[in-house]
């Protein structure tokens, strides 16, 4: 039989039906939900007079619009409270389980996931998100949809989809220090642009890919929807099934061992075809950062702002210098000394307590620049309690950054943690398109160790001139 | 779902590529619980200023956006949240179509399931489009759907790719949540097999 990859067979193991010119009927093995992209869903099916066909398969959250101070307070923002209750209602009126505002377990819901062993190799993974993604890294085939389609998943754990087709990045050699995961989806951002992934399944290979963390694989794979691409993958592997052995909802004893040997079978097949592939050498990768209004717009640090004038596309001429407009930033300006505002820790992509100890490693002593907002918002309230015992919020007090709750927070700054217009943020988020991080504000995005750089000096720094004096 | 069959209307241009759907409805308008009013928030940083006052040159708000149902849009339209605010905002201005050269795979899906038509049409095709409503910002163009073909006021036209099983969806209304639950009985039988 012809090899297949790693999504072919996730994708094969989960076709219930198809009918000819017709999506795939695609069953979703985890449909995980939280207060902003749902409630229309549920309308929708009281509506038909449906319920949730599998609450079993079904876990809600609050991360999007919840404080990250004061938590025991009622929430200030009447629509973030009406939000969140609504939420509470429709799982409580549905069946489904929630891990609400009181819960030790709530975070965001792509850390939590992975933390509570509800992510699994082989799996696929729904949300209403678009770094649904994220769970990519276990070898899980995971992805954003619309609120239509959480409807249809809650009414019948089904999907429709059509196949998409397959990208094998093969990331080689090995990282320099001072160089992340972050710094290695940023570079392939860099290098394909914001819709170089479009219609395709990253599958991330190569031997710098192997010797990554699973929180670095999150990391990544986070960020293939930045790409264009829906889904990201990696194959499991040792690192994979310690990270799940023994978490609250992975499986035990016999169905552990079942688990493992279909696990196992995972990993693409050699000489697999892939539709596509883009190929990185790890060793060339310096810390990365962006300096324009996409994912895609970014550079080494030590770089220069490029010049719109050496693009022969007009629309890509016209793209940066909107972009740089936007960003108050100058063509060939060099990014590094550039005087920032705020610095935000966390988000899917980093706030999971490997991100934190990096920033706690560089912070440990040190002192926040002057003037300048550190906010540390860990993925979930289990990070928090890590964190705490490790003593890693006391280090960042003592530097003068602010240790918060658990929750999306200024990634996408719905619930008050906010950038003022004009300010400038180095951020450890996703996303630096326009008024993300609050109105009129900029963002730089950057790995937790650059983010806490800048935090020491205020302004873009080369974390490795921090590292050498270490 | 409502229906699409034919479209006739002028076009907006809004010729910026990689619009992100925090750009068609910023994060802070998502807070509703139900899809109406959306359209308050479509394109908000860039329609108003800080003092709430509408900016006067941007394209929504120029007298021709009024009654205008296509929009005419930059490379990789959609991109970024998975938000289907985005299209709920879209089609509550009164937007039944987006011309570009691409869309992002999950804006594409949301428009689909609201009959809010993503058009594809090529670079040159575009290129074309844009020099029609820049030289006459009231020209129509009649989109028909079962024939795939945009019109043009000089009488030609050029077609449109679209998968038939989406096309077949939009002409007869159909949703697609009604579709899957066609399949009760292989859904049932899937999770038996993988219990």
């Amino acid at each position: 039989m012809k090899p297949q990859t790693l999504f072919e067979k996730v994708w094969n193991e989960h076709i219930v039906a198809q009918e000819p010119e017709s999506p795939a009927v695609l069953y979703i093995d985890l449909h995980l939900i939280h207060e902003v992209t749902s409630p229309q869903a549920f309308s929708g099916l009281r509506r038909r007079r449906l319920k949730v066909r599998r609450p079993d398969k079904t876990v809600a959250t609050v991360d999007h619009s919840v404080p990250t101070r004061d938590v025991s307070l009622p929430i200030r923002d009447p629509l973030a409270a009406k939000q969140i209750a609504q939420l509470e209602e429709n799982a409580r009126e549905f069946g489904v389980r929630l891990y609400g505002m009181n819960s030790p377990r709530r975070g965001i819901v792509h850390v939590i996931g992975p933390e509570l062993g509800l992510t699994q190799p082989g799996m696929t993974i729904v949300c209403g998100d678009s770094h649904t993604s994220t769970h990519g890294a276990f070898g899980a085939l995971a992805f954003g949809i619309g609120t239509s389609e959480v409807e249809h998943v809650l009414a019948t754990q089904c999907l429709l989809q059509r196949k998409p087709k397959t990208c094998e990045v093969r990331v080689d050699g090995k990282l320099s220090p001072g160089v992340t995961a972050k710094d290695v989806i940023l570079a392939l951002l860099a290098n394909i642009g914001i819709g170089g992934g479009t219609g395709h399944v990253f599958e991330y290979t190569g031997s710098a890919i192997r010797a990554l963390t699973m929180e670095q694989r999150m990391t990544i794979c986070n960020m293939s929807i930045e790409g264009g691409a829906r889904a990201g993958m990696i194959a499991p592997d040792d690192a994979t099934f310690e990270f799940i052995a023994g978490k609250e909802f992975a499986p035990k004893d016999e169905a552990w061992d079942a688990a493992l040997h279909r696990w196992k079978n995972l990993p693409s097949g050699e000489g697999a075809y892939y539709d596509k592939t883009i190929m990185l050498n790890a060793s060339e990768i310096a810390p990365m950062i962006t300096y324009g209004t996409n994912p895609g717009m970014g550079i080494p640090v030590t770089s220069n702002v490029p010049d719109p004038d050496r693009f022969t596309d007009a629309s890509q001429k016209l793209a940066l210098r909107k972009a740089l407009e936007y960003m108050d930033l100058r063509p060939g300006q060099p990014l590094i000394g550039h005087p920032i505002d705020v610095v935000f820790i966390g988000s899917c992509t980093n706030s999971r307590i490997s991100d934190l100890r990096l920033a706690a490693s560089l912070l440990k002593d040190r002192k926040v620049a002057p003037n300048i907002r550190v906010l540390i918002v860990p993925g979930s309230q289990d990070v928090k309690i890590q964190s705490e015992a490790e003593g890693l919020d006391k280090i960042f007090k003592a530097a003068g950054a602010e240790w918060r709750e658990a929750g999306c927070s200024m990634c996408i700054a719905m619930n008050g943690d906010e950038l003022q217009p004009g300010q400038y943020a180095v951020s450890t988020s996703n996303r630096n398109f326009e008024g993300r991080q609050g109105k009129g504000g900029r963002t730089f995005l950057a790995s937790p160790l650059t983010a806490a750089a800048a935090a020491i000096t205020g302004t873009i720094t080369d974390v490795r001139t921090l590292i050498s004096t270490n | 779902m409502a229906s699409f069959t034919t479209l006739t209307s002028r076009v907006l241009p809004l010729l910026v590529n990689d619009i992100d759907t925090d750009q068609i409805i910023p994060a802070r308008f998502l807070k509703a619980i139900d899809k109406l009013g959306l359209s308050e928030g479509l394109f908000y940083d860039w329609r108003y200023n800080a003092d709430g006052s509408p900016k006067r040159d941007f394209i929504l708000n120029k007298p021709e956006a009024k009654g205008a149902q296509i929009l005419l849009a930059g490379d990789n339209f959609g991109c970024g949240s998975s938000r289907e605010h985005a299209p709920w905002a879209l089609m509550g201005f009164g937007f039944r179509a987006v011309i570009s050269t691409s869309f992002a795979d999950i804006f594409c899906n949301n428009a689909l399931k609201n009959g809010l038509l993503p058009i594809i049409v090529s670079a040159q095709g575009h290129n074309e489009l844009r020099e029609l409503v820049e030289n006459t910002p009231s020209a129509q163009l009649t989109i028909d759907l079962a024939a795939q073909t945009v019109k043009l006021p000089d009488g030609t036209s050029f077609q449109f790719p679209i998968d038939g099983f989406s096309k077949a969806c939009l002409l007869n209304g159909v949703d697609e949540l009604g579709y899957i639950l066609r399949f009760e009985d292989n859904i049932t039988a899937y999770e038996t097999l993988h219990r």
